[in-house]
């Protein structure tokens, strides 16, 4: 193993996420303690000229498969060509994002390259050359430092929203180096491709989350959450029972067998705290709890409590943060 | 069609998790395991398909004694039969440990398609299934809210960031699944079919009859191990708001939020 740092870059609709320029960030710092340099792997379609514009957040090479046939991430296709990759940079690290399509790519990554996987990570460390990597485990009711053995590449996904971000640097551009892919005939193929164009914001990558829980008493109430987030640019979640209910649909749910999120702030509503709801929203920043049960277990967990009829608040308070965001 | 389901099983998912003295464990005297639910959901879907095309449903677990409790919880839902790898040289085996043993043994059941959770709630690996696939070679599908399959391919729905993507594999293939309760809605056991559980073929195996050692998969070829633990960081105590009505308050965490928090 060398002493630099490979990342894997995730790019959609030929431009690379949010979560890529975190991850990059991420790696930069980590090759400048171990003294190495950072390369990056990038795989997609119509990339090409969009993979130079990594170094502004810190890499130094970045290789390029680019080929139609790689429009859409495909676990069959997508990990060989990123494990030569890998095996070429010979890193002493491999960080990647743990979104929906890293977390798939990490696990078979690291299967065939016999090498560990740390999913979902919020911090590495670096002492003495050696990696180590915290990750919240029974989603986050306990943490968890991941120590890799000798000789044993370290993988690590990190968990979007919580790595700092480099401030780009605009002129810095990355070395690109194509590689050139010989795919084998994938078994798997993609047969459907929707992206929603509402503008909703994803629930894991969202600064603000508004959630509702039993106390919402029906679906229609929700639309009174949908404005408040709309207003404070964020996602409207929901707790199991609400979506038990079939008041939102289960890509909502936060929780345990849902959604881990980490808003800057979260709104809870009429959610009475059960402990695997709290164990999805707990390491958001900043909580605002509404229930009209004083003595509701979410209260214990929120930074603001306040104890009202939320379908008197919510409108009030909307109105106040529009006031807030119209100065 | 010969459908294998892998299984885990997890702690409840009401349980409070306490740090055990050695500082990188969990204290497990007393809590209550379950079959995960996410690998619940792939037991139902393995009967849904079954009913579908025929065939058997065969669980497949890797574990200590007290798994065979929820094995048995699989059995009595509708699965056929069960195998359980427990093997002293398994103690403390990792992801990678364990997927090597679970592929083997899967092999063996030759299926025509292996159907598991996304994730368990315990540790959140999250990367048995997509690990079993790489070491049988098979493609795999994973994190589906919805499933179809022919018989000779799966055709299931995986939700992204901000969207959906429909994938199809080729069988034999591994599918892996998301979703929630409210998804899948997996049938609780009768009691005829806790009774007839009783009778189902379960058996042990050991590493060596998968044609492994604990040197390929137990505690000797870990990779990576936890090192420590450590409980979130507690929130300081939060504020009531006071005010005289709802609209006093509204302003009040407004105002706290823009000025003070600095979040919205």
């Amino acid at each position: 193993m060398g002493n630099s740092v490979c990342v894997i870059a995730e790019f959609r609709g030929g431009n690379f996420r949010r979560v890529s320029s975190e991850v990059a960030s991420e790696g930069r710092r980590i090759a400048d303690v171990l003294g190495g340099s950072l390369c990056a792997v990038a795989v997609g379609s119509g990339i090409s000229g969009k993979a130079a514009d990594l170094g502004a957040y810190g890499v130094d090479k970045v290789y390029v498969a680019d080929d139609p046939s790689l429009e859409h991430y495909v676990a069959e296709t997508y990990v060989p060509v990123i494990a030569e990759i890998v095996k070429k940079c010979d890193p002493a690290v491999v960080i990647l994002p743990a979104s929906v399509d890293g977390k798939d790519l990490g696990a078979r990554l690291a299967a065939r390259l016999d090498a560990a996987l740390a999913q979902d990570c919020i911090q590495i460390s670096c002492e003495g050359g050696a990696i180590t990597a915290k990750r919240p485990i029974f989603a986050g009711k306990t943490l968890a430092w991941c120590q890799w053995e000798n000789n044993s590449l370290p993988i690590i996904s990190c968990r979007p929203n919580v790595m700092d971000c480099l401030v780009p640097m605009a002129d810095r551009k990355a070395e690109v180096e194509k590689v050139e892919v010989a795919l084998p005939t994938p078994r798997t193929r993609v047969t459907g491709f929707e992206l929603d164009t509402s503008g909703k914001v994803e629930l894991t990558e969202a600064g603000v989350i508004v959630s509702g829980g039993r106390g919402m008493k029906g679906a229609e109430n929700f639309a009174m959450l949908e404005e408040l987030a709309r207003t404070l640019g964020g996602a409207v979640g929901a707790t199991r029972s609400a979506v038990d209910a079939g008041w939102r649909p289960h890509s909502d749910q936060v929780g345990q067998t849902g959604k881990v999120v980490n808003p800057n702030l979260y709104i809870a509503a009429g959610i009475s705290g059960a402990i695997q709801h709290l164990a999805g929203m707990g390491s958001s920043k900043f909580v605002v709890a509404v229930n009209k049960d004083p003595e509701a277990p979410i209260f214990s967990k929120a930074d603001l409590g306040v104890v009202e009829d939320l379908f008197n608040f919510i409108p009030a308070f909307t109105e106040e943060v529009k006031k807030i965001k119209s100065t | 069609m010969n459908i294998v389901v892998l299984l885990k099983q997890t702690p409840d998912t009401e349980s409070v998790i306490r740090i055990a003295a050695d500082g990188k464990s969990i204290v497990t005297d007393d809590l209550k395991w379950v079959l995960n639910p996410y690998d619940e959901y792939a037991v139902e879907v393995a009967l849904r398909l079954k009913e579908q095309h025929g065939g058997t449903v065969s669980i497949l677990s890797w574990g200590p004694g007290r798994v065979v409790e929820s094995m048995r919880t699989a059995l009595a839902m509708g699965a056929d039969s069960g195998v359980l790898v427990d093997d002293p040289d398994m103690e403390g085996a990792d992801s990678l440990g364990v997927a090597k043993a679970l592929a083997a043994a899967a092999k063996q059941l030759n299926p025509d398609i292996v159907l598991c959770g996304s994730r368990a709630v315990d540790y959140d690996l999250g990367q048995r299934g997509a690990m079993v696939a790489e070491f049988l070679q098979w493609p795999h599908v994973a994190l589906a809210t919805s499933i179809e399959c022919d018989g000779s391919k799966v055709t299931i729905d995986r939700p992204i960031e901000g969207g959906k993507v429909t994938l199809q594999a080729d069988l034999p293939a591994l599918v892996t699944f998301g979703g929630s309760h409210g998804i899948w809605n997996p049938r609780y056991a009768s009691l005829p079919g806790i009774m007839k559980a009783k009778k189902k073929p379960l058996e042990t195996k050991k590493l060596a009859d998968l044609g492994l050692s604990g040197a390929e998969c137990g505690a000797e070829a870990i990779k990576m191990r936890t090192a420590s633990m450590e409980m979130p960081p507690q929130r300081a105590p939060g504020r009531i708001i006071e005010g005289a009505d709802a609209a006093a308050k509204a302003k009040e965490v407004a105002r706290e939020l823009h000025e003070k928090a600095k979040v919205i």
